[in-house]
């Protein structure tokens, strides 16, 4: 039994068996071989070698005839690198000295190498991250590979894997995988928001620990604590039963006030809506009694498709949510790609900085053609229920304007053409980049209605990646200037009297959620999961406690002083809620 | 006659060391019997590592010291410098832009 500590990105306990996934999404069936049989496994990855570079040989000459001869060098460097002594090397040692299965030795040394040359600056050279991965995945092609896609799990299993972009983790087999673990990753990647949304325990940010994982063996992960348990004796295994056993129950308990408002105790209501990834995810918002939509992340279909998604099967999407809705709000946030989340269906060029690169609204409206058709789209669906359109990070009230004539463009002819659509559907835009906050009294006058998207805000107020394990430490909702910057904006927002919410991570964490009742916001959005919680918090207090939380939160001047009076604070107002986990 | 030498060169060609310049050096530095090893700013790779040489990332006017051990280490030395000097042929020939081929 070994424990280790990673970061909890997602609530929940799985137990199961071990599934490791490669970079590319290639099942590696064990990490580990017995020492009797290592000659056997040099052996295997020798020929895989000569297959593999029999392969490559045969590319280099066919396109050597069929394009020319630059892309026939390609493959030739290719076949330099999988004859490359250093990395011979480094996997007959893996091998001999730590008994690495062949596909693991090449998936560690591999990814190593991708690594290495996304670091070096330059865009080209970070391209040859994806040559070193073409490489690889000749090699496990010729052990015999297969992608995960053709040979799915059969039984509950823990998906482990060195990193999971978001798509990856979309496309995760629900039937079989009850939970994931990563060696990489922060907790506020996408990929932590996406396992929220299908509900899957996880942990990220291990650390090193696929080279200890055995075959078959059983895994725990903790999504509450951070927690990976690895080869778990039978004691600790009843422990986490049980454990699970207590916690339906109360989740159960929670269910209970599925029908009641959040409402404080003193009567000041607040709205509690849903963030979804996906049309499926309806069901979990009735079970627990989201009032609507606060936040659809439509980009999701892009990231889970290799093909750019049709104007119907956007329709059929959208349609599928505001009917289900039953006329409840839905919050429908256009496209929100790039940086981490970057579709397979639209190329995009390496960037040096992709968060201040091309992402979000700005990509769609260099993409006008892709805009228009997710705008036709949405506008169809809003006949069906109460749909609203938000436009993400909007920096300049040029980007605002730029794309609210688009959507009226895309309305006109859709009018021509005689397809029916609602006249007023209304308009909001997400507040999530400094420069909209500074500016809000001008952007408020031409929306309908604001959201502050707190992950994005943190990230550009703070200047940190938030997928950067190196300086996640450095990214703080509970930050002063944060809290000052979501208080201005709710502040401006009310004034002129328009709809703001609250739609980051933070409005899932009750401390937070009164903290933001406290500052002036009445409207929530958070992950279906999170908000039996939420709603506890709220209707287990008063307006005063949270005023008081507010107006002392925002006194202090560092993010440690924050943190340590609201927790002390709300351990106070709700002893249950922090003794109960 | 001194079987360790070395000689600093200077990345010509406007790409800088990319897939197919590594190679070249590769290919070149196996044709000698000598240890082969190239150095940028403190790190050292092994000549015949395509890998190796890829990770340091040279670029257009980088600095790079040869180091050649071995009996044929003088000839090694004048070849690989040789491709240097030449901006690994790049200047002339079509020039295969890098990114655009099939990965």
């Amino acid at each position: 039994m070994l424990e280790l500590q990673g970061i909890a990105v997602s609530p929940g306990v799985a137990i199961g068996k071990v599934l490791i996934l490669d970079r590319e999404g290639y099942r590696i069936t064990r990490s580990q071989i017995d020492s009797a049989d290592r000659s056997k496994e040099t052996q295997r990855l020798q020929a895989a070698i000569a297959e593999a570079s029999k392969r490559l040989d045969q590319h280099r000459q066919n396109s050597t005839i069929t394009i020319g001869e630059h892309v026939g060098a390609i493959f030739s460097a290719h076949q330099q690198m999988l004859l490359d002594p250093s990395l011979h090397n480094e996997w007959f040692r893996l091998i001999d000295e730590h008994c690495y299965s062949a596909e693991f030795a090449i998936s560690s040394v591999l990814t190593r190498y991708a690594q290495a040359f996304r670091r070096i600056g330059s865009a080209m050279m970070r391209e040859r991250a994806s040559d070193v991965r073409d490489v690889e995945r000749t090699l496990l092609e010729a052990l015999g590979g297969q992608p995960t896609s053709s040979t799915t799990s059969n039984q509950p299993s823990v998906v482990l894997s060195h990193d999971l972009t978001p798509s990856e983790t979309a496309n995760l087999d629900r039937k079989f995988v009850i939970g994931f673990c990563t060696e990489a990753g922060g907790g506020s990647s996408h990929t932590a928001i996406v396992a929220r949304g299908l509900e899957l325990p996880a942990v990220v940010g291990v650390g090193p620990f696929l080279h200890r994982i055995e075959k078959d063996s059983w895994i725990i992960v903790d999504g509450f604590h951070g927690r990976v348990i690895l080869q778990p004796n039978t004691e600790v295994l009843d422990e986490f039963r049980q454990r699970i056993a207590a916690r339906s129950s109360n989740a159960e308990r929670l269910s209970e006030i599925r029908d009641l408002p959040a409402e404080t105790q003193d009567g000041i209501r607040v709205s509690l809506l849903a963030n979804i990834e996906f049309p499926n995810e309806i069901e979990a918002c009735k079970q627990r009694g989201a009032e609507g939509v606060g936040l659809y992340r439509t980009e999701f279909l892009y990231l889970g498709s290799k093909t750019e998604p049709t104007e119907e099967q956007q329709y059929e999407a959208y349609f599928r949510v505001a009917t289900e809705m039953h006329g409840l709000p839905v919050v429908l946030r256009t496209l929100d790609l790039g940086a981490d989340k970057v579709a397979q269906s639209i190329a995009a060029d390496p960037e040096m900085n992709p968060f201040l690169g091309l992402r979000s609204i700005r990509l769609s409206l260099r993409h006008p053609k892709l805009f228009r058709t997710q705008l036709r789209a949405i506008l169809r669906a809003a006949n069906h229920g109460d749909l609203r359109i938000m436009f993400p990070m909007i920096t300049t009230l040029h980007e605002l304007r730029t794309a609210r004539m688009l959507l009226r463009q895309v309305a006109d002819d859709l009018a021509e053409e005689g397809a029916p659509i609602p006249s007023n559907v209304p308009v909001g835009m997400m507040v999530e980049v400094p420069s909209a906050v500074l500016m809000l009294e001008h952007f408020i006058q031409e929306v309908d209605f604001i959201s502050i998207g707190t992950n994005d805000l943190i990230q550009y107020t703070l200047a940190v990646d938030r997928c950067n394990e190196f300086v996640a430490d450095l990214y703080a909702g509970h930050d002063p200037a944060v809290l000052k910057l979501i208080k201005q904006s709710v502040d401006v927002a009310n004034q002129r009297g328009v709809e703001v919410s609250v739609c980051g991570e933070m409005s899932s964490t009750p401390s937070y959620a009164l903290l933001l009742v406290g500052m002036g916001v009445r409207t929530l959005s958070a992950p279906p999961a999170a908000l039996p919680q939420v709603k506890h918090a709220v209707r287990n207090v008063t307006l005063e406690d949270c005023q008081q939380l507010a107006s002392r939160a925002l006194e202090f001047s560092t993010a440690r002083e924050v943190e340590g009076f609201l927790q002390s604070r709300f351990a106070e107002l709700l002893p249950e809620m922090v003794l109960g986990v | 006659m001194p079987s360790r030498l070395e000689k600093v060169v200077t990345v010509t060609n406007p790409m800088g060391i990319h897939m197919r310049p590594a190679d070249l050096l590769v290919r070149t530095a196996s044709r000698f019997e000598c240890r082969i090893e190239l150095e940028k700013d403190g790190q050292i790779v092994d000549g015949r590592s395509i890998l190796g040489i890829l990770t340091l990332g040279a670029t257009q006017g980088c600095e790079i010291r040869l180091v050649a051990d071995g009996p044929d280490a003088g000839l090694a030395l004048a070849a690989l410098a040789e491709l240097f000097s030449q901006g690994f042929h790049e200047f002339s020939a079509e020039i295969a832009s890098p990114g655009n081929g099939p990965h």
